[in-house]
């Protein structure tokens, strides 16, 4: 379609789920230390995915001791070792930056039935 | 003598796709502008004795043959080759390793390699001296009334009278060949005649560029 789509194509992962804003994930992420790797999970709600094509990126956000963190990956990185969806959350929003204001019971996803 | 080139230059003529993102091995995002370099021929060969300096003379790009003028049909039949729109000469001293027709590909470049980008950079219409050349204007408030992207003083009034010349004003801006120094090959598609540049290259989309050996050797080789 575009003139660089084929250049792009090479860059693009077919092994990543379908997921949106709202769902949980757990993303698998290939840390490299030195000569080591190994992998570490950040488990939190997808808050919005943007851009496309190559340039997509997810941000994912998780309360750690009492902290919210938000990290964004870009979707076809190959940091990432994999993504499992752990849940479909039920939201009306496809970004949900309303969520950073809310507290406790508030500041749940409902799951989709 | 100074007609005597002794580096070798290697080059191709291409034509600029666009711009988009690549991974690279350490697993981060590098800004590539892909260049098509494909159908490059030999058209002519400049030899020491018969021309007094060595160079290759490129051809590239299709035009229909009806379009080409005699003298010039008859300059790329020399050559053995079918005509071509674009056509650029290139100094270097290794001119008689080539040969007349002979068909350049992209392999001659490999990932890692120092280039320079030669084109045409986007017109500007006429621009006024802030884009143009990046005066600061006037101040957005204090009493300024439609004086906010002015020049100022333009030169002395009685002495010397008049304005020098060279000043700079508001203007045409853009459309004007440019060198792009020092950019690094990341990836080569010998298949599709594709060359992946890192950084920006000069001019629009679609538009003719020159990929070359570079004419600085890096002084530190850079990250």
């Amino acid at each position: 379609m575009h003139i660089l789509d084929s250049v792009d194509a090479a860059s693009l992962r077919d092994d990543i789920p379908e997921f949106r804003a709202g769902d949980t994930l757990k993303v698998h992420v290939n840390i490299i230390e030195g000569n080591r790797s190994r992998v570490q999970v950040f488990q939190g709600y997808v808050v919005g995915r943007q851009g496309h094509g190559v340039r997509e990126t997810f941000t994912v956000r998780k309360v750690s001791f009492g902290t919210g963190v938000e990290r964004t990956f870009p979707v076809h990185s190959p940091i990432i070792d994999k993504i499992e969806v752990a849940a479909r959350g039920d939201v009306r929003r496809a970004k949900l930056y309303y969520m950073r204001h809310r507290k406790g019971k508030a500041a749940r996803i409902p799951e989709k039935r | 003598m100074s007609t005597l080139t002794t580096r070798q230059v290697k080059g191709l003529l291409g034509k600029k796709l666009g711009m988009t993102q690549v991974w690279d091995e350490n697993n981060r995002f590098i800004p590539v502008t892909v260049v098509q370099a494909d159908s490059n021929v030999i058209t002519q060969l400049r030899a020491q004795d018969t021309d007094g300096y060595s160079a290759v003379q490129i051809g590239y790009g299709a035009i229909d043959p009806r379009k080409v003028t005699k003298p010039l049909a008859g300059h790329f039949q020399k050559a053995g080759v079918t005509p071509r729109r674009h056509v650029v000469e290139l100094r270097t001293a290794d001119a008689d390793s080539y040969e007349l027709g002979q068909e350049l590909s992209v392999e001659m470049f490999e990932n890692g390699q120092v280039v320079d980008v030669v084109g045409t950079t986007k017109g500007k219409g006429l621009a006024g001296v802030m884009k143009r050349h990046g005066f600061a204007g006037v101040g957005a408030s204090h009493g300024q009334h439609k004086n906010h992207r002015k020049p100022g003083a333009i030169g002395g009034a009685a002495t010397p009278g008049r304005v020098f010349k060279g000043v700079k004003m508001a203007g045409r801006m853009g459309a004007v060949r440019q060198t792009t120094l020092n950019l690094t090959v990341h990836a080569v598609d010998a298949d599709k005649g594709l060359l992946l540049i890192k950084g920006a290259v000069p001019g629009p989309r679609g538009s003719v560029v020159l990929v070359r050996s570079a004419v600085q050797a890096p002084t530190t080789q850079g990250a």
